[in-house]
């Protein structure tokens, strides 16, 4: 038995390593890609681009098969949503108020967190799972 | 403003900052497995859209913005009459993160793809679609929005194509 739990363990722990190594590549990646394109708003869109879902949903469909990514995705809507108020948000702060962009960006991150658990409360937890 | 391909602005960015982004990229795809491994795939979910890096990317565009506008007043002073290379910066990070929202619409094509999809056809399919839905959306609402990017900076914003059209590059 405690050889399963260390087996289960270990094989738990190299997910882990190898979802930090594939997430730290294509997140890094993209926020390269952000910074060799020219202008600003543009190069902006690589911000927001799927990184971290594009690293992480080949692992899941693999480990837990097709429909369980697909729920997790279905939640991403709204996620999208809540990053969406949240970097509307962040940009009107720093063209009108040009506060410092660290503090800002931090600041306003309650909202992502409002919104995204606002329709997870509103709407996601009523859906059939 | 038209957008460029600059692979040359890859030599100013220190090894650190890459460090800095690889472990904040790593740390989230992390979390949001855990996440989803304690909460369940809906509340893990979420977290696939989480801004994760967005604060350091916000926080380094501004630094590089700030630098770019210091190093191009030293090289020409008269450039410099009423520029504030911090607040350039800051407006440069405002710039960015309207970008980002409208990247936001892509990301929300890319979840509503792979949804949709998923179920139904091979994974990899799916994924390159939701990729192509990401990328034609992003670019779409760009497309549509630039132009009140540009009218909401108004004069204020400095970007580094101006300084071409001044002929100061």
């Amino acid at each position: 038995m405690k050889i399963l739990c260390k087996v289960r363990l270990g094989h738990k722990m190299g997910e882990i390593l190898l979802r930090f190594l594939i997430g730290g590549c294509v997140v890094g990646a993209f926020a390269l890609m952000g910074e060799v394109f020219r202008t600003k708003s543009f190069a902006g869109l690589f911000g927001a681009a799927p990184s971290v879902a594009l690293a992480t949903l080949g692992l899941t469909i693999l480990h837990r098969g097709h429909t369980y990514a697909a729920i997790e995705t279905r939640s991403m809507v709204a996620g999208a949503a809540a990053f969406f108020c949240y970097a509307t948000l962040v940009s009107a702060v720093l063209v009108r108020f040009k506060t410092h962009t660290l503090w800002t960006t931090l600041a306003v991150m309650p909202v992502w967190f409002g919104v995204a658990l606002g329709i997870y409360e509103l709407v996601l937890r009523r859906l059939p799972v | 403003m038209t957008p460029g391909f600059h692979p040359k602005a890859l030599r100013y960015i220190r090894p650190r900052e890459v460090v800095v982004r690889f472990v904040f990229g790593g740390t989230v795809s992390v979390l949001a497995y855990l996440i989803a491994q304690h909460w369940g795939p809906v509340v893990g979910g979420l977290f696939l859209a989480f801004p994760a890096i967005f604060p350091a990317s916000a926080s380094l565009v501004e630094k590089h913005h700030r630098e770019h506008v210091e190093g191009r007043i030293e090289k020409n002073p008269a450039l410099g009459k009423g520029l504030d290379p911090k607040l350039q910066g800051r407006l440069a990070a405002g710039v960015d993160a309207a970008g980002a929202a409208l990247g936001c619409l892509g990301l929300a094509a890319f979840a509503v793809t792979v949804w949709r999809e998923l179920p139904r056809r091979h994974a990899w399919v799916v994924l390159a679609e939701a990729m192509t839905a990401w990328m034609v959306a992003a670019l779409c609402a760009w497309l549509l929005e630039r132009g009140r990017i540009e009218r909401k900076m108004g004069v204020e914003y400095v970007d580094s194509s101006v300084h071409a059209a001044r002929g100061t590059k």
